[in-house]
């Protein structure tokens, strides 16, 4: 394994946790309930903090001077290595829990491996991230629960979110080359054991939130690489256009 | 006189979190060691939740009020291991909040990990009039260590510090 496997692999951990934060973060002001909106808020914060902090370890292990800003503002879109299924637009509410609730179990299952890295600091933040993820998970799987289960209407446009959503989580597992590296130094876990947890958690909840699995997930990919659908680059244009605009301004 | 490493946690118990101002940031556990060589000292400090924006203020406030004692150079490090939890609060911490108006957090529990049906939790306490005639209203709160909740029997809505 060379640095710059451990740069790419903490760069797509603090990546996805960046993108879906901002898309999160989009909610604020416009949540359905207060409670929501405030809710919605402190998910997007835990996400931006979590991904500060494997974006800061990511510079450190760079070693080019660049820190967590740096690499938030300062990268263009084909540098962002996070999963595709994070940049798509926020949707409805619905939506957005429901992705929510899709990668927050995905999460809770790398990030409980990660908990036993062979790497101390990865192993550190993600076990702090893993006990705040728990909250999301469990947030976001209540409202696909009520939504799925709720009326006519919740129930249609639940179920169309995740015959949506469900073909991108076709990325949660793909491994590459950087994943293999990183799994001979234990730094990183095979992903390939974590998908039936995944899928048997998944199921149990749609199951009783009456939605039906949609068939096989197709193989979305090439977030990992950079490749990315039309929205993140608007993502980022918004999110960066103030570091941007004025270099090294402080406040 | 040189201060002792014991002086210098003495001191950052009147360091209080921005955000909880009862709790000092010993008693909130986020301290976890201090080294004092000569005039120079080092805090080693982990974080309560990964994005919580009161942390850098209280980076800040720790540095100043060493510096303010009269040593020379102070180091804040971060350290992520063991990860902070709210188990880490003394009694004396929790009865703090209590008096402050905030429910203090119960055991870190096993909570289930998605939600399969309604979901049930132990009923928290109201700080002001005792009752457990409460109702959770949202696990997300004013920051991001509260839930929020209301008292049926006085009606006065409350901030519990959440177990994490």
């Amino acid at each position: 394994m060379s640095d710059s496997d451990l740069f790419e692999y903490l760069l797509r951990l603090g990546d996805d946790r960046l993108v879906l934060g901002h898309r999160l973060s989009e909610w604020c002001g416009h949540g359905p309930i207060l409670e929501e909106d405030i809710a919605t808020a402190n998910i997007a914060l835990d996400l931006l903090g979590q991904a500060t902090l494997f974006l800061r370890l990511g510079g450190q292990v760079e070693r080019k001077g660049r820190d967590e800003d740096a690499l938030a503002y300062w990268r263009d879109e084909r540098e962002f290595l996070n999963l595709q299924m994070l940049e798509l637009p926020k949707g409805d509410f619905g939506f957005s829990m429901m992705r929510q609730f899709l990668f927050s179990a995905f999460s809770h299952f790398l990030l409980e491996e990660l908990t036993r890295s062979a790497h101390a600091d990865l192993a550190g933040i993600a076990g702090k991230a893993v006990k705040e993820n728990r909250y999301h998970l469990r947030h976001s799987s209540e409202w696909v629960l009520r939504l799925g289960d709720g009326t006519g209407e919740s129930h249609r446009r639940a179920q169309a979110s995740l015959d949506e959503l469900w073909p991108w989580t076709g990325e949660f597992f793909r491994q590459d080359e950087v994943d293999l590296m990183l799994q001979r130094e234990a730094i990183a876990p095979d992903l390939e054991p974590l998908r039936k947890p995944w899928e048997d958690l998944v199921r149990e909840l749609l199951q009783r939130a009456t939605l039906t699995l949609p068939a096989a997930p197709m193989r979305m990919a090439g977030g990992r690489q950079g490749r990315h659908t039309e929205y993140l680059g608007h993502l980022l244009a918004e999110m960066q256009i103030v570091a941007r605009s004025h270099p090294g301004a402080t406040w | 006189m040189e201060l002792t490493a014991n002086d210098a946690l003495n001191i950052l118990r009147e360091v209080m979190d921005p955000e909880v101002p009862v709790l000092d940031v010993v008693a909130l556990g986020i301290v976890r060691g201090v080294e004092v060589v000569g005039d120079r000292a080092t805090v080693r400090v982990t974080p309560t939740y990964s994005g919580c924006p009161a942390m850098r203020v209280i980076e800040r406030e720790i540095e100043a009020a060493l510096l303010r004692r009269g040593l020379r150079e102070v180091t804040v490090q971060t350290v992520y291991s063991p990860p902070w939890t709210t188990d880490w609060l003394s009694d004396e911490a929790k009865e703090r909040l209590r008096g402050y108006g905030i429910a203090p957090p119960g055991k870190v529990a096993d909570t289930p990990l998605v939600a399969l049906g309604p979901t049930v939790r132990a009923a928290v306490a109201c700080p002001y009039c005792g009752s457990t005639e409460t109702t959770l209203n949202s696990e997300f709160g004013a920051t991001a260590c509260k839930a929020i909740h209301v008292c049926q029997a006085c009606r006065q809505p409350f901030e519990e510090f959440k177990a994490l």
